[in-house]
Order: C-alpha cells, then sequence, then structure tokens
C-alpha cells in the first residue's frame, strides 16, 4: 500500500517578500477602506497641518510673523518630517495592538508559516506612505502660504534620497525593537508608542536645538540617530539655511550620513535580537492572543 | 419545605447612584491597581509638556508663558480622557459586546455615562494635578491666583460643561463603526489648537476665538489664566465673569443634549438592534 506524505513542504511556505507585499496590503485597506479616498484623504492631511498650525501659533505669539526666517523654516522642516518618525516609529506596534486586540487575528498570524517581524513591517507600510502624503502636504502648506524659502532647484537630492531611506530604515529597525515590547505589555499598549513619539520629539533636534536641553539630555539625543537623520534632511532640503541649525555644525554631511549608516546597522542587529527575545517572551507568557481593554 | 429568597431590586434614583458608583468604580480604582498608569497616563502628557517648553525657551518666549504649557498640558488630560475614555467608549463598548448588555440592563444609559464621566474626571484629576506639580518643579512656574472661589467656580464649571460634552459625543460614537477611531484621533489637533493649549486663544482673531469656546476648555482655560497668571491678564480673550456665564450656559447645554440624545441613541438600538453589534 502506498503511503501518503502528509509532512508539509518547506517550499510551500511564502517568502519574504511575498509576506510583505501581503501585509502591505492588508495595513493599505485597513488604513483606507474604512471612508472614501476623500475623507480618507481629508483626514490624512488635516490632524498634521493642525498641529503645525500650534507651532506656527506659538511662533506668531512670540516672534511675529516672519515666516522665511532660519529659525522657523528649521523647526517647520522638523516638525514635518517628525510626522515620518511617529509613523515608523508607532505603527508596528500599533499593529500588533489592532491585530491583537480588535481583530483577534495575531494568534492566527503567530501559527501561520511566515515570518512575524517582516509580516508587521508590511502592515506598517501603508501608514508610513500616508505619513509621506501628510509631510509632503505639510511642506506643501509652508511654502504656498507661508512663504517659506523652499526652493526645489536647490534641494541636494542625493543626499536628500540616501538620508531619508537609511532614516527609515533605522526607525522600522526601532519600530521593531517597540512592537516587540508591546507584545509582552498587558495594559495600556497603546500607550507605549505614544511616550516614544512624544520622548523622541524632545531628543531629537526636531523643534528646537538639543543645546537648549540640560547637558545630560543632549547625550541622550546625540545618542539616537533621529537627530542626525533631521539634520541631515534640513541640510538637503534648505541646504544655506539647514546648516545655521545648531545641530552638528562641526560636522561635514557625509560624516552625518556614515554616523546614519552606522547607527541604521547596529539597530538593525538590536531589532532582530530584541525582537526574537520579546517574541519567546510573549509565547512563553500567553501574550498573543490576550485582549487588554477594560 | 421550600426556602424563599427575596429578591430586592433597586429603581428609580437608588439605581441610578448605584450605577454610576458601580461603573466608576473601575475607573477610580481599578485603573489605579495597574502601576502602569503612572508611566503612560503621566509621563506621556509630561513630555509633551517638556517638549513645548522648550520650544518657547528655544524661541526666548517670556516665562509667562511657559506658566501657560504647564497649564494647558495639564488641561490636555481631562480633552484625552474625554476624547478617548468618554466620547469613544460606547464604542469600545459596542467592540466588547458590552454596549447590547448595558441597553438590556434596567439602568439608564445615562447613569453608566455619569459613572464614567465621575470616575474619569476623578483619575485625570489626579494626572493632571502630577502634570502640574511636576511642571512646576521642573519649571518653576509662579502662579498668583487672584481669586481663589472664581478659580474654583471656572474649574468645576468647566468640568460639567466639558464632561457633559463628552457624554453627548459618546451616543454620537455609537453610530461610528471603524471611523471613531479616526474621529476621535481627527479631534485631538484641532481642539489643542484652536482651544489655545499653549498660547491664549487671542491670538486669533475675535471670531475663531469665539466659535472655539463651543469647547468648554477654551473659555475655562482662558478665564484659569487670567486668574493665576494676572501680569497677562491683557492677553484674557473674555471678562473672567463673562465667561463664567457662558460656561453655565454650555453645562445646561451640554447636559441636556446628552440627555436627549441618548434616549433617541437607546430607543434606536431597541428598535434597530443594530447599533449596538459589532459590525468590524
Amino acid at each position: 500500500m502506498e503511503t501518503v506524505k502528509t509532512t508539509p513542504t518547506y517550499e510551500a511556505k511564502p517568502g519574504k517578500l511575498q509576506t510583505f507585499r501581503t501585509s502591505a496590503w492588508l495595513g493599505w485597506m485597513i488604513e483606507s477602506n474604512w471612508t472614501d479616498p476623500f475623507i480618507f484623504a481629508v483626514y490624512s492631511i488635516i490632524r498634521p497641518i493642525l498641529t503645525a498650525a500650534i507651532l506656527i501659533v506659538m511662533y506668531l505669539v512670540i516672534r511675529g510673523g516672519d515666516f522665511s526666517s532660519a529659525d522657523f523654516v528649521n523647526l517647520y522642516i522638523g516638525n514635518a518630517f517628525y510626522i515620518l518618525v511617529g509613523a515608523a516609529i508607532q505603527r508596528v506596534s500599533f499593529g500588533i495592538i489592532d491585530d491583537r486586540e480588535h481583530y483577534r487575528t495575531l494568534k492566527y498570524i503567530f501559527i501561520a508559516p511566515l515570518q512575524v517581524p517582516v509580516y508587521l513591517i508590511g502592515r506598517s507600510v501603508a501608514s508610513i506612505l500616508v505619513s509621506c502624503f501628510s509631510v509632503l502636504f505639510t511642506l506643501g502648506f509652508g511654502i504656498l502660504f507661508l512663504k517659506m524659502p523652499i526652493v526645489l532647484a536647490e534641494v541636494k537630492w542625493g543626499l536628500f534620497v540616501a538620508a531619508f531611506f537609511l532614516g527609515m530604515a533605522v526607525m522600522m529597525c526601532m519600530g521593531l525593537i517597540l512592537g516587540g515590547w508591546t507584545l509582552i505589555i498587558k495594559n495600556n499598549p497603546w500607550s507605549l508608542g505614544d511616550s516614544m513619539g512624544a520622548g523622541l520629539l524632545i531628543f531629537s533636534g526636531a523643534v528646537f536645538p538639543l543645546s537648549v536641553l540640560p547637558t545630560p539630555l543632549q547625550w541622550i539625543g546625540n545618542a539616537l540617530p533621529i537627530s542626525y537623520w533631521l539634520a541631515l534632511i534640513r541640510r538637503a532640503l534648505v541646504p544655506e539655511i539647514g546648516r545655521t541649525y545648531p545641530m552638528y555644525t562641526n560636522l561635514s554631511d557625509l560624516q552625518l550620513l556614515l554616523i546614519l549608516l552606522a547607527f541604521t546597522l547596529l539597530y538593525a542587529v538590536l531589532a532582530v535580537v530584541v525582537y526574537k527575545r520579546f517574541d519567546i517572551i510573549a509565547r512563553e507568557r500567553g501574550n498573543i492572543d490576550m485582549v487588554s481593554n477594560y | 419545605m421550600a426556602l424563599q429568597t427575596k429578591v430586592t431590586r433597586n429603581s428609580g434614583v437608588r439605581l441610578f447612584l448605584q450605577t454610576v458608583i458601580g461603573r466608576a468604580y473601575p475607573r477610580v480604582i481599578g485603573s489605579q491597581r495597574d502601576p502602569a498608569w503612572l508611566f503612560f497616563d503621566i509621563f506621556l502628557p509630561f513630555l509633551t509638556m517638556v517638549g513645548y517648553v522648550y520650544i518657547y525657551r528655544a524661541l526666548k518666549a517670556p516665562e509667562e508663558y511657559i506658566g501657560f504649557v504647564v497649564l494647558g498640558s495639564a488641561m490636555t488630560a481631562y480633552w484625552i480622557n474625554i476624547l478617548w475614555s468618554m466620547s469613544s467608549q460606547l464604542f469600545w463598548e459596542k467592540e466588547n459586546g458590552n454596549l447590547a448588555l448595558y441597553v438590556m440592563s434596567p439602568t439608564s444609559l445615562m447613569a453608566i455615562l455619569f459613572g464614567m464621566a465621575s470616575g474619569g474626571l476623578f483619575s485625570t484629576t489626579i494626572r493632571a494635578l502630577v502634570i502640574l506639580v511636576l511642571g512646576n518643579l521642573l519649571f518653576h512656574v509662579n502662579y498668583i491666583i487672584t481669586s481663589f472661589w472664581a478659580l474654583f467656580l471656572v474649574f468645576v464649571l468647566t468640568m460639567v460643561a466639558l464632561y457633559g460634552l463628552g457624554m453627548m459625543l459618546s451616543s454620537l460614537f455609537m453610530l461610528f463603526n471603524r471611523e471613531a477611531f479616526h474621529f476621535a484621533n481627527l479631534l485631538e489637533a484641532p481642539v489643542m489648537l484652536f482651544s489655545g493649549f499653549y498660547f491664549p486663544v487671542s491670538a486669533f482673531n475675535f471670531w475663531v476665538a469665539a466659535a472655539a469656546s463651543i469647547i468648554p476648555l477654551t473659555l475655562g482655560m482662558d478665564a484659569i489664566r487670567q486668574l493665576v497668571f494676572p501680569s497677562t491678564a491683557q492677553l484674557g480673550f473674555l471678562p473672567v465673569k463673562l465667561e463664567l456665564i457662558i460656561l453655565a450656559i454650555l453645562s445646561v447645554v451640554f447636559l441636556g443634549g446628552a440627555f436627549f440624545s441618548l434616549r433617541r441613541m437607546e430607543r434606536l438600538a431597541i428598535k434597530q438592534g443594530r447599533i449596538t453589534d459589532r459590525l468590524g
């Protein structure tokens, strides 16, 4: 009698690319299909514009309406690009909470033959893309209505692209570390991403230079890749004004880029190790199908 | 011989109060049992406050503005509580399957919302006080209270109107499905901007500030600023007495609105049987 082979073949597993593509598509559907495209666009634009408007009014009441000054341009660009920091770092953990507590599908994802970190990163890509549009609209608003001196012909595109993608990579690694941590938090896990977003705003030099902070806090900022990333983005978008920002003035663009590259490699290793550890703890404690709402 | 146990069932005011206490309990006691809130509910707004303080420091703003930020950050705790733990709470209850039980129970939704509001107000006040104290310790804000009773009255009326608004919004959130999260998220930034959490609302033109006054925190914070930072009283939007009258009117309007809209939603929920269902 012929025996039936029941052992699944490993070739049947979806590859990383397929997992990434499918989870990115799923993330996009979850992000966008709760309403029609127009309302979705309005929702995506209004929040970042109004958050920027808080800073605009703060600047206005203290310094008056000179929006082309170097101080304001640096503040505005830092704030606009910080939207991406929030999205890249927080979205992995929000994806975990959403899948675990709202859709209650995380347990199925974990037993499915796929690489969970790849799924989680793919799941967060949609909201990062939406955030990219938010950044564009915020910058566009600044150029059109505040007459900010961002001239496309003067942008250092090579530096911008290199810095942008390195920054996104390192922030996704940070997101994965945070996501792993979210897996083992029993109460208020959604606050973790928010806390991190608010904390990094202080230490990243996004809206004020690190020199304003007390010296020990400046060290924290200098140990974060985001500070270097934002400095590079400023120098790429508005080269002359960006250089006046009192952060890392003694470092060249190339040196900053190399520091960012080193951080990216370091965080990539950290993300793999730390996520794996949190994953094991979460499985042992039975946190994968936990619902923490009360 | 069969034993007969007499079951007493509360009704009227007694049932109402019992419900209020029952729903407030998890917010007052339950949340304190988990020390994680110390980190998330205090540390997070505290970090945001520090960020805004240093923006003003970088802009070399007068010290009173640092006080505005500390005060605004403490009040932020209430707005966040209104948005996420009042307005959207019935939506979360729907998600968890509790809402249908609430509607079926012999008590009123108004009592349940009163319970949520009073419990939320208590725990949020503790958080706001901690933020205020930490902010003062760290940034040495100098308060000069010109009238304690006026300050107390402003705070009480602001909270009554604010939680009334939260109760009214919660009935509207019952109509939402997945958009509830996005809508609550969307409401955060405009209110923080137009209510002047970090700067005097008089920075806007009169009509913008007047429209923003529909949110009780706008006038509440403006009045509190005038009462605790007398040196910046000229930045006030309206006289404190007028703001008190408007806050009193808003309290009545929002509590009345909450009563009627909740009654309507309750009827709809029973009649159509759809509002309490989780649609995914």
